[in-house]
């Protein structure tokens, strides 16, 4: 028998804190594979971010640091203008960036920190109980806009992707979905050419949006939410490579 | 402003520098392998110096978009294992307290400094100390300590941030220098000396990528049954270490003192003048200058309290580190305060009355 | 007589169903339908998933789907070797030796 898939020895084997169907352990095993692929185990840091995934340390086998919430970009710069040569990545909530972090993001990719983001955009908060994200959708149940993101109250889901893209300090920006096997596939290309970017000394940060589900505070089942990033989320983040 | 090459490190060669300037050389020699700052008055000097000595040292200078970040790339740097610094004055040192805190938190060395200016809210640009809680008791949340220096002149701007790397690196955490707009803009001659190099705690707990080796993680996170509970009791022996064997302070002319003046920073320097001409006067007066205003100098102002004195505590403050010096003298003698806040500086002549006045009650 | 022979990829999968949280995101990805919702829950109280591997052709899309990282994909090049045509007339003896 050939084995043709098995468990990278980045990812750590243990089971995780992740509700089922959470795209989390998709993103987190994508990640694992890119560094063992590339090689990049040895001189990568990985941020973790304030949210579901801040334990993402006891998953991925890097150097890690866990930061203050939305902060990861800074500390991410500190870090990279430190050590030129160690890839740094930052793992952050659409709460994490989009939010707390809005600024140290937009900035991050303003001065072109040569650093690579992985945003993972599940529209809610999950850690704290799926309240409303920034990329919270129109109409979207959360428990903090019990009858549906209002968008005259509570404004419109941001896409931050589309605003990092016009930075010329930002070089790669692509979005993609942890919603079907071929979505997955390609993000994990997406992901491969980020950390290809940095490693390769490209100027300006690199940033990979991935759609992930939130079965939990969607009140949906898994494979209902898989399709719901495919139907509905997409349309407000279209998926692709926007920049680089 | 001063070229590089024009100044004389390492020999005994004194320079006239500006505070903020000495300060920012200071740590260039003490090793400081990155700067992270934004701009806020009256600390300007320091972020300008460092962005154009820096790059020369081929180090790193970075102005970040806000104080709030800036703490967090020394966060960073700090936590691969590099001397990172950051500079602010009040305003931005309130933006910092989080980051403060999780520097604390995960045990990382650091070394910040507040050049202080009137407060609240945004008050001015005046010279002030009134940062002092926020600096000894610790801004941010939970149960912490920072090592605070409180520099007096010029050249102890930069001795203390020499030793403020040296300090951060022996006990992992965070050092500050509580200077104000006074020290920062003054000028007074320097001799930039580097320290003599110590044996410090080797850091192999920095992020530097797992080669060949586990996984660090650095992180302040703890929520199994206990383990933060532990971790505060860990803190709490460290700072009780510090208490015990980094205290740093000045007295002057208190065996035979009737009147102790107790005052740090700029204030002291006031002070002194003061008590020198009170001494003339015939008036038996001393001071105590406490340069760790954490770990505070408590045994050597409790020691002085023991023979029935009186205590005058003068600050740029309506009234901060005067309660650390009641809680040293316990009762043991009468302790009274005069401050100036809000960017108000006592002059020598205030200073001279009120220990006349003291000196008056005292024998009635 | 010379036979075309074409070998029929089969597959296997392994679930590590104790650390399974039952998401059925596997089920739904399997092209061929060939994962279940087993009966029998693990230790953590979840129904894992469960494959009979009938039809399993090793393509990999439930383990790249899992959260969990916990199916290996396995190619069985042997056992399943069928004959499932004939060449219609015989090709150039010497094409087939270069081939050999």
């Amino acid at each position: 028998m050939k084995t043709v898939f098995k468990r990278t020895p980045t990812l750590k084997d243990c089971p995780t804190h992740y509700c089922p169907g959470c795209g989390h352990g998709i993103a987190h095993r994508l990640i694992a594979e890119v560094i063992d692929e590339l090689g990049i185990r040895g001189s990568t840091i990985g941020i973790a971010p304030v949210g579901c995934a801040v334990l993402e340390y006891d998953y991925i086998d890097v150097d890690m640091i866990e930061v203050a919430h939305g902060r990861a970009p800074a500390v991410a710069t500190g870090m990279k203008r430190t050590n030129p040569d160690k890839i740094i990545f930052s793992y952050q909530g659409d709460g994490d960036l989009a939010s707390i972090g809005a600024g140290e993001i937009l900035h991050a990719g303003h001065r072109g920190e040569q650093i690579t983001v992985i945003f993972i955009n599940n529209a809610v908060f999950g850690m704290t109980g799926g309240q409303m994200a920034p990329t919270t959708m129109a109409d979207q149940i959360t428990a903090t806009t019990p009858k549906g993101r209002n968008v005259a109250e509570e404004g419109y889901p941001l896409c931050v992707s589309e605003l990092l893209a016009v930075l010329p300090g930002v070089s790669y920006i692509e979005r993609c979905a942890l919603s079907t096997t071929p979505n997955i596939r390609k993000a994990k290309k997406a992901l491969k050419h980020a950390f290809e970017q940095q490693r390769n000394k490209a100027p300006g940060l690199s940033l990979v949006e991935l759609l992930s589900t939130c079965p939990t505070y969607w009140r949906m089942s898994p494979a209902d939410a898989t399709k719901w990033i495919d139907n509905e989320m997409t349309k407000v983040f279209p998926l692709g490579r926007l920049k680089g | 402003m001063v070229e590089k090459g024009q100044i004389s490190i390492g020999t005994e060669e004194r320079v006239l520098m500006c505070g903020n300037e000495a300060l920012a050389e200071a740590a260039i020699l003490a090793g400081c392998d990155a700067y992270f700052g934004y701009p806020i008055t009256p600390q300007n000097e320091i972020p300008a110096y460092m962005s154009r000595r820096m790059p020369e040292e081929g180090r790193v200078f970075v102005q970040s978009e806000s104080e709030l970040a800036a703490i967090n790339m020394v966060f960073g740097a700090s936590a691969t294992g590099k001397r990172a610094m950051t500079s602010s004055s009040s305003p931005g040192i309130s933006l910092m307290q989080e980051g403060m805190s999780f520097l604390a938190g995960a045990e990382l060395p650091a070394v910040v400094v507040n050049v202080m200016r009137g407060g609240p809210g945004l008050g001015n640009i005046a010279p002030s100390q009134s940062d002092y809680f926020q600096a000894t008791r610790g801004g941010g949340h939970g149960d912490y300590r920072t090592i605070v220096f409180g520099p007096s002149s010029v050249q102890e701007m930069a001795d203390c941030i020499s030793l403020a790397f040296e300090l951060a690196d022996k006990y992992l955490m965070t050092a500050m220098i509580l200077a104000d707009g006074f020290l920062g803009q003054m000028m007074e001659p320097v001799v930039l000396k580097k320290r003599p190099s110590v044996e410090l705690p080797p850091k192999d707990w920095a992020l530097t990528g797992a080669k060949d080796r586990e996984q660090n993680i650095v992180r302040s996170l703890w929520l199994g049954e206990g383990v933060l509970e532990d971790l505060n009791f860990k803190l709490d022996d460290k700072y009780k270490q510090i208490q015990k064997n980094e205290v740093l302070c000045e007295e002057y002319e208190v065996d035979d003192a009737e009147i102790v003046v107790v005052a740090y920073g700029v204030a002291a320097r006031i002070v002194s003048g003061a008590v020198t001409r009170a001494r003339e006067e015939g008036i038996k007066v001393g001071w105590i200058r406490p340069i760790t205003l954490w770990p505070f100098p408590t045994e050597q102002i409790s020691k002085a309290a023991d023979e029935f004195r009186l205590f005058l505590t003068v600050e740029m403050s309506t009234g901060q580190m005067v309660e650390d010096v009641k809680l040293a003298v316990a009762g043991k003698s009468p302790v009274v305060f005069y401050g100036r806040p809000g960017g108000g500086v006592p002059t020598v002549e205030e200073i001279l009355d009120k220990i006349r006045q003291l000196t008056l009650g005292a024998k009635t | 007589m010379n036979l075309l022979v074409v070998i029929q990829m089969a597959g296997k999968i392994n679930i590590n169903i104790e650390r399974c949280k039952g998401c059925g995101l596997c089920i739904m990805a399997c092209p061929k339908g060939c994962i279940i919702v087993s009966k029998k829950s693990n230790k953590n109280g979840f129904f894992p998933a469960k494959s009979d591997n009938t039809d399993c052709t090793g393509c990999g899309a439930c383990a790249i789907i899992c959260p969990e990282a916990i199916i290996e994909v396995f190619h069985n090049q042997s056992s399943k070797i069928e004959t499932i045509a004939e060449p219609a007339k015989k090709p150039k003896l010497s094409l087939m030796k270069e081939k050999a």
